[in-house]
C-alpha cells in the first residue's frame, strides 16, 4: 500500500495580528509550524502502515525552507517525501494548490490513500483535500475520527458530522481529511531524526508535474483577495460589576435584552 | 509573478516593509521594491494607505461565456429527513443579493421524500424551490451530492451558488466548484455585492485575526460557503413556486457505503448546533464541577463545550473541545467558564455573537475577547445566575 500524506507549513497563528495603534499586520517573530492537523493526517498513515504495512510519501507545496517541514514528519517514521517548490505556484488559491499537489499523486502513482488534514490553521478553508479528490477522481471522506482497512481493497472509516458520526466503507484509492480524533502524533525517534536528515528530497516545480504556467499559481486561481483588514473591535465589551449575585442579575438582564435563546 | 508598486503614489513610508512576512520588500530611494521573494499573499496591499501596492490579476482572462450566469442559487441543507436553518438564512442574505443585481432567487434540495420541504422554503423569500428527491441521495455521500448540484448548475447557469459552512457544505461543495472549474470562498461571515455584479466575500483568516475580502473575477458561478447563525432569515413570501429536478442516474453515483449514522446521543456534546454553549476550562478542578455546567447548559437548551487543559485533565469527553484542534463554534451565546483564553481556544470561538468570560483572574485574556467579563469566583457565580435562571424561569 502506497499512503501519500499532504502537509502545509503554516505561520503560528497565534503570533498573527493587526497592531492596534497603526492598523498593520504584526508578523514579528512569527514561526513557522507543521499545520497540526496534517500531524494528525501523519499519525493516521504511520498507524495504518503499523498494522498493515505501507510506503509513505509526504509532500507539500512551498517555498524551499518548507523542506523543514517534511524532514520533521520525516523523522516520524515517513518514508520519503517530495517538496513542490517553484516561483510559478506563488499566489494559489485552493483551486491551483490542488492542482499542483493532485499532478504530484498521479505522477507518484500507484498510491492507494491520499490522507490531508482536516484544514489548515491560516486559511482555515477546508477546500484543498475535497478539490484534489475530484481531480484525482477518488471518492472522499471528511472529518474522519478513525480508519482502518475492511478489506485489501477498502478503507472503512468513522467521520465526525455536525450531530453525530457516521461509518461509510470506501474504495480504494481514496482521500480523507482527519480530525485529531485519529491519534496523537508520535515523537520522532533518534533513528528516523538521523534518516530524515540524510534523505534527499526531490523538488518539483510546474514542469516536472507537467502543469503549464497558466495552471498554476496566481494564473491558475479564481479567486483573488482584494482587501485585507482587521476584524472590527468588539464595542460591546462591559465588565460587570458587584457580588457574585448582582453580576448574576445584571449578566441575566444583558443575555434577556440580547434576545439569547433559552433566556 | 510580484506584487506591483505605482510609483507616483508610493512614498517610500517603509510600513510594507515590515508587514511582509517573505521579507520581499525593501525600500530604494524613493519607493518600495518588491524582490522575488514575494508569495503573492496580499498582506502589504491593505496596509499601503496611498494604495499603491496592488497584486497582479488571477487568472487568465474571464470565462466566454460568463454573461449567460444569471440568478443567485442557495443550496438549503436537508439532513436525514429535516431542513438546516442555514437554509433559511442564506435565502435572507440572498435575497438581498438578488434583489441588488434585479435577478431570481432560488433554493436548491437535495434529499429523499421530500414532500413538504419546498413549502418550509418559500416563506424565506425564494421566487422558487428546486427538488431533487431521489433515494440515492437519502444519506449524505460526497459524490452523489456533488454529482446532483453540479447537473443543476451546468443546465441552468446560476452566477452565485452560496451553501452553509457546515460539516456537509464544507466537505462538498468544494467537490462541486472543483468539477465546474470555479473560485470558491470558504466560511464566508459578510457578503455584498459590488456594482459590476462581482461577489464580496469577506471571511475571517488566520485565526481571525485578518479579516479579508475575496472575489472570483473570472469565473461562473462565484460560489461561497457561509457559516451559520450569521446571516439573519427574513419572513418575505412571494408566491414562489416548486420545480422537481430529475437529474439523469450517472450524476447520483457514489463509490462510498454509508454503513451507519450514530445520531451523538448526548445533547450536551451537540456543539455545533446548539444556540448556547457553556464552557469549562482548568478553573473546574475536577470532573464532577462539570455537573454545574451541565446544569446551566440544560437550563438554557445550550450544549457543554470545554478547553483543551480540562479534557487533557480526563474531565470531560474530548467530543466536548472546543478550539484549534476541537470544534469550531459560532453560537448566539458562549459562556467561558473557568478558561484563561489561550489562542488555540479563542480561535474555535471568537466567532460567536456574545461571549461572557467567568474568571477570578482579572487578566486572563479570555477577558480580552469577552462582550462581558464577570470577574468572579466560578463557584459563587454559576450557583447565582442558575438561581436567577430558575427564579426567572419559574415565574
Amino acid at each position: 500500500m502506497h499512503i501519500v500524506v499532504c502537509i502545509k507549513q503554516v505561520p503560528d497563528t497565534k503570533n498573527v495580528r493587526i497592531d492596534p495603534d497603526t492598523h498593520t499586520l504584526v508578523r514579528q517573530g512569527v514561526e513557522s509550524i507543521i499545520n497540526p492537523f496534517d500531524l494528525f493526517a501523519a499519525e493516521a498513515a504511520l498507524r495504518l502502515k503499523d498494522r498493515h504495512g505501507a510506503k509513505i510519501t509526504v509532500i507539500t507545496m512551498g517555498p524551499p525552507q518548507a523542506e523543514t517541514a517534511l524532514r520533521e514528519v520525516m523523522a516520524r517514521g515517513v518514508d520519503e517525501a517530495v517538496l513542490l517548490s517553484d516561483r510559478a505556484f506563488a499566489g494559489s488559491d485552493t483551486w491551483a494548490t490542488a492542482t499542483a499537489l493532485a499532478a504530484a499523486v498521479k505522477k507518484l502513482n500507484p498510491v492507494d490513500l491520499v490522507i490531508c488534514g482536516k484544514q489548515a490553521i491560516d486559511g482555515d478553508t477546508a477546500q484543498v483535500g475535497p478539490e484534489m479528490a475530484t481531480f484525482l477522481d477518488f471518492p472522499q471522506a471528511a472529518c474522519v475520527k478513525s480508519l482502518d482497512l475492511a478489506d485489501q481493497h477498502h478503507l472503512q472509516i468513522t467521520r465526525q458530522t455536525d450531530e453525530g458520526t457516521e461509518v461509510w466503507k470506501l474504495p480504494l484509492p481514496a482521500l480523507i481529511t482527519v480530525v485529531k480524533d485519529v491519534g496523537e502524533p508520535r515523537v520522532p525517534s533518534i533513528k528516523h531524526k538521523l534518516r530524515a536528515k540524510k534523505a534527499a528530497i526531490p523538488v518539483w516545480g510546474a514542469a516536472d508535474l507537467e502543469l503549464a504556467p497558466e495552471q498554476v499559481g496566481l494564473a491558475g486561481s479564481f479567486t483573488q483577495v482584494v482587501r485585507v483588514f482587521s476584524p472590527p473591535r468588539r464595542s460591546d465589551r462591559i465588565l460587570l460589576e458587584g457580588d457574585a449575585t448582582q453580576q448574576a442579575e445584571q449578566l441575566y438582564d444583558l443575555l434577556k435584552a440580547a434576545k439569547v435563546p433559552g433566556i | 509573478m510580484k506584487a506591483l508598486v505605482d510609483p507616483n503614489k508610493c512614498t517610500a513610508c517603509g510600513v510594507c516593509e515590515e508587514v511582509c512576512p517573505a521579507s520581499a520588500i525593501t525600500l530604494a530611494a524613493t519607493m518600495a521594491q518588491v524582490s522575488d521573494d514575494c508569495t503573492l499573499c496580499g498582506m502589504c496591499v491593505d496596509t499601503c494607505e496611498f494604495g499603491a501596492i496592488s497584486l497582479p490579476e488571477v487568472g487568465t482572462g474571464p470565462m466566454a461565456n460568463l454573461a449567460d450566469y444569471r440568478g443567485v442559487w442557495v443550496y438549503a441543507e436537508w439532513r436525514e429527513g429535516v431542513l438546516h436553518r442555514v437554509g433559511s438564512e442564506l435565502l435572507g442574505a440572498g435575497r438581498k443579493l438578488a434583489d441588488k443585481r434585479g435577478v431570481e432567487l432560488s433554493a436548491v434540495v437535495l434529499g429523499h421524500c421530500l414532500d413538504g420541504i419546498g413549502e418550509q422554503l418559500l416563506p424565506y423569500g425564494a421566487d422558487r424551490v428546486l427538488l431533487v428527491d431521489r433515494p440515492e441521495l437519502a444519506h449524505f455521500t460526497d459524490e452523489a451530492y456533488s454529482g446532483a448540484l453540479r447537473e443543476l448548475v451546468r443546465r441552468e447557469r446560476p452566477e452565485i451558488l452560496l451553501a452553509g459552512a457546515t460539516a456537509i457544505g464544507r466537505s462538498f461543495i468544494p467537490r462541486v466548484a472543483a468539477g465546474l472549474g470555479t473560485g470558491l470562498t470558504a466560511d464566508c461571515t459578510e457578503l455584498d455585492i459590488s456594482a459590476e455584479g462581482l461577489l464580496l466575500q469577506t471571511r475571517p483568516a488566520f485565526g481571525g485575526n485578518v479579516m479579508a475580502t475575496i472575489v472570483c473575477p473570472h469565473r461562473r458561478p462565484q460560489m461561497a460557503t457561509v457559516r451559520p447563525k450569521v446571516m439573519k432569515p427574513t419572513v418575505d413570501p412571494r408566491g414562489g413556486r416548486i420545480e422537481p429536478v430529475e437529474p439523469p442516474p450517472e450524476c447520483l453515483q457514489s463509490r462510498v457505503e454509508v454503513l451507519e449514522v450514530i445520531p451523538e446521543r448526548d445533547a450536551t456534546a451537540r456543539l455545533t448546533e446548539a444556540d448556547v454553549i457553556v464552557s469549562g476550562g482548568r478553573g473546574l478542578k475536577k470532573a464532577e464541577n462539570f455537573a454545574l455546567l451541565e446544569q446551566l447548559a440544560q437550563l438554557m437548551n445550550g450544549a457543554v463545550g470545554a478547553s483543551r487543559g480540562a479534557v487533557e485533565e480526563g474531565w470531560i469527553d474530548p467530543s466536548h473541545q472546543v478550539g484549534q484542534t476541537g470544534r469550531t463554534v459560532a453560537p448566539t451565546l458562549y459562556l467561558a467558564v473557568g478558561l484563561s483564553g489561550a489562542i488555540q481556544h479563542v480561535v474555535g470561538m471568537q466567532g460567536s455573537q456574545i461571549i461572557v468570560a467567568v474568571n477570578k483572574d482579572p487578566n486572563a485574556p479570555i477577558f480580552d475577547v469577552a462582550s462581558y467579563g464577570v470577574r468572579a469566583d466560578l463557584f459563587e457565580f454559576i450557583p447565582a445566575f442558575i438561581r436567577k435562571l430558575k427564579q426567572e424561569q419559574g415565574g
